[in-house]
């Protein structure tokens, strides 16, 4: 399903975030992929979500060049994946409930059908009864559950998600592996970059180890 | 319909976003309503000015005054040699019954004019002129003049010509004031615009990571520019209305002076129409402008 085909990624100043990189990922999978700082884990990512363009290679996706895609094809790409940034990205001016709206509004769903499903999405993260809560209201696990209701509320088939449990203490962190693995036994390709190694080899059949912009 | 639902929601986007912030909203509104509402009310005094000088002719009369004690075969007579004067021109004959009559009954100086022993007033013709220049008009002043047992030979348009000179000259200067009050317009609604992009600068990198497009972003920023200008034309328009209501009173005390009956008209439906239309239009104007400006420096 995903193609990665001799990617190279380099930036200007001559750092080089992967390398040739050729990878392989079926439908339904979930891969974790790891390795130390600047191994080249989120540009993966960035370059599968089309925020950033290969040097050299090509994404492919059901065997559509998406690192070709022109400027205009670009948000309907994005509507069709789920991405959990590191940095969350939550508007802290808007409720839970606004906020996992976002996609759908975005997207053009009506509005009785949205609301619906962005509180499926709540209740799927474990968020119900919190939809007026802003998200300075929750503790740092449920801003990533709510990250989380955001990236799937528009039943992505592929779901990205870049070190998701950063910053959290263990029990959050399992929790949120949890919800991944579910998400991947739903059917979703599930591709998530971390530290701790440890905690999803528990969850991810499949595991990738970047060092330097190459696979170990 | 799609692109109607569209434009629907951007629309209850941008009211919504401009009902956060009520203050806000009130402020750039006031500027605007104000820069809108001197052209406003310029078109409505000159509107009304227009109307008063539509009740008085601007083409050229000679009104001719006889003495108060010519016979009236001498007024017969005189009526004559004008009309031969004048050639074709049409002649109005006023006798001294009638003005007194006149005066009589709507000057209220029926009093007055009881208590003097004779009719004061003299027989008067008024002549037509259209399309006479100043050279002829001057000439056949002149000749009246010399006629026996007139008293007064007065040239009545020039006054009125100078109130359409007047008008036209008020209508070229109020256009261009609308012009750079309009572009006044434009240029607030574009700042404005430019600081709400900044402070939304994080839903809109957010929105675009979500996968919206250029036009989603952009169409409630449109809505908003053209939101607030429909907001300030409308207070443009209630403070033409408040300088109506405020000028009625002098205005009708001035025009009863000059025994005019003459009512100060506030701006019409179709005017307000189009000073909202107007307001909406430079106000997505200015927004339109300010969006693709700034929103390709927001990544």
């Amino acid at each position: 399903m995903i193609r990665f085909e001799h990617v190279t990624k380099r930036y200007p100043g001559g750092h080089t975030a992967l390398d040739a990189f050729d990878c392989d990922i079926g439908r339904g999978e979930m891969v974790a992929v790891s390795g130390h700082s600047g191994a080249g884990k989120s540009t993966l990512l960035r370059l599968l979500a089309v925020l950033e363009r290969p040097t050299e290679g090509r994404v492919l996706v059901g065997g559509e060049n998406v690192s070709a895609l022109k400027r205009a094809a670009l948000p309907y790409w994005r509507r069709s994946i789920g991405l959990v940034m590191q940095d969350q990205r939550l508007l802290f001016d808007r409720s839970a409930f606004d906020n996992v709206m976002l996609p759908l509004a975005i997207s053009g769903h009506p509005p009785r059908e949205a609301a619906t499903r962005v509180r499926a999405a709540l209740e799927r993260v474990g968020l119900s009864g919190r939809e007026k809560s802003m998200p300075i209201e929750l503790s740092g696990g449920e801003q990533q559950r709510l990250t989380i209701a955001r990236a799937i509320v528009n039943r992505p088939q592929i779901l990205l998600a870049d070190e998701p449990t950063a910053h959290l203490d263990d029990a959050y962190a399992r929790d949120i592996a949890d919800l991944f693995r579910s998400f991947n036994e739903a059917g979703v390709t599930v591709l998530v970059t971390t530290h701790d190694d440890a905690l999803f080899s528990r969850y991810a059949p499949r595991r990738l180890v970047l060092s330097q912009g190459k696979l170990q | 319909m799609r692109w109607l639902r569209l434009q629907m929601r951007a629309g209850l986007r941008a009211a919504r976003q401009m009902a956060r912030q009520p203050f806000n909203t009130l402020l750039a509104a006031l500027v605007v309503g104000i820069a809108a509402a001197l052209p406003a009310t310029g078109y409505m005094l000159l509107g009304n000015l227009q109307r008063l000088a539509g009740n008085v002719s601007a083409a050229p009369e000679i009104s001719v005054f006889m003495q108060p004690q010519a016979s009236a075969d001498t007024v017969r007579d005189t009526d004559k040699r004008i009309r031969a004067l004048a050639g074709g021109a049409r002649i109005e004959r006023i006798t001294r019954e009638a003005t007194l009559k006149r005066f009589r009954d709507n000057d209220g100086l029926a009093e007055i004019l009881d208590a003097l022993p004779d009719n004061p007033f003299a027989d008067a013709f008024v002549v037509h002129l259209d399309n006479a220049d100043a050279a002829r008009l001057e000439s056949l002043r002149a000749e009246v003049a010399k006629l026996p047992d007139v008293e007064h030979v007065q040239l009545d348009s020039a006054w009125a010509k100078r109130l359409d000179v007047l008008i036209a000259l008020g209508q070229q200067a109020l256009t261009m004031l609308a012009g750079a009050l309009g572009l006044g317009l434009v240029a607030v609604t574009f700042n404005t615009i430019r600081l709400q992009l900044l402070t939304q600068r994080d839903e809109i990198e957010v929105s675009r990571l979500l996968g919206a497009t250029d036009a989603w972003i952009r169409r409630p920023f449109h809505w908003f520019g053209a939101l607030q200008g429909l907001l300030g034309g409308a207070l443009a328009g209630l403070l033409a209305l408040l300088a109506t209501r405020a000028l009625a009173t002098p205005v009708a005390e001035l025009a009863g002076l000059y025994s005019l009956e003459f009512v100060l008209r506030p701006l019409t439906a179709i005017d307000w129409l189009v000073l909202l239309a107007l307001c909406a239009l430079l106000g997505w104007l200015g927004a339109s402008a300010s969006v693709r400006r700034h929103l390709s420096r927001i990544a």
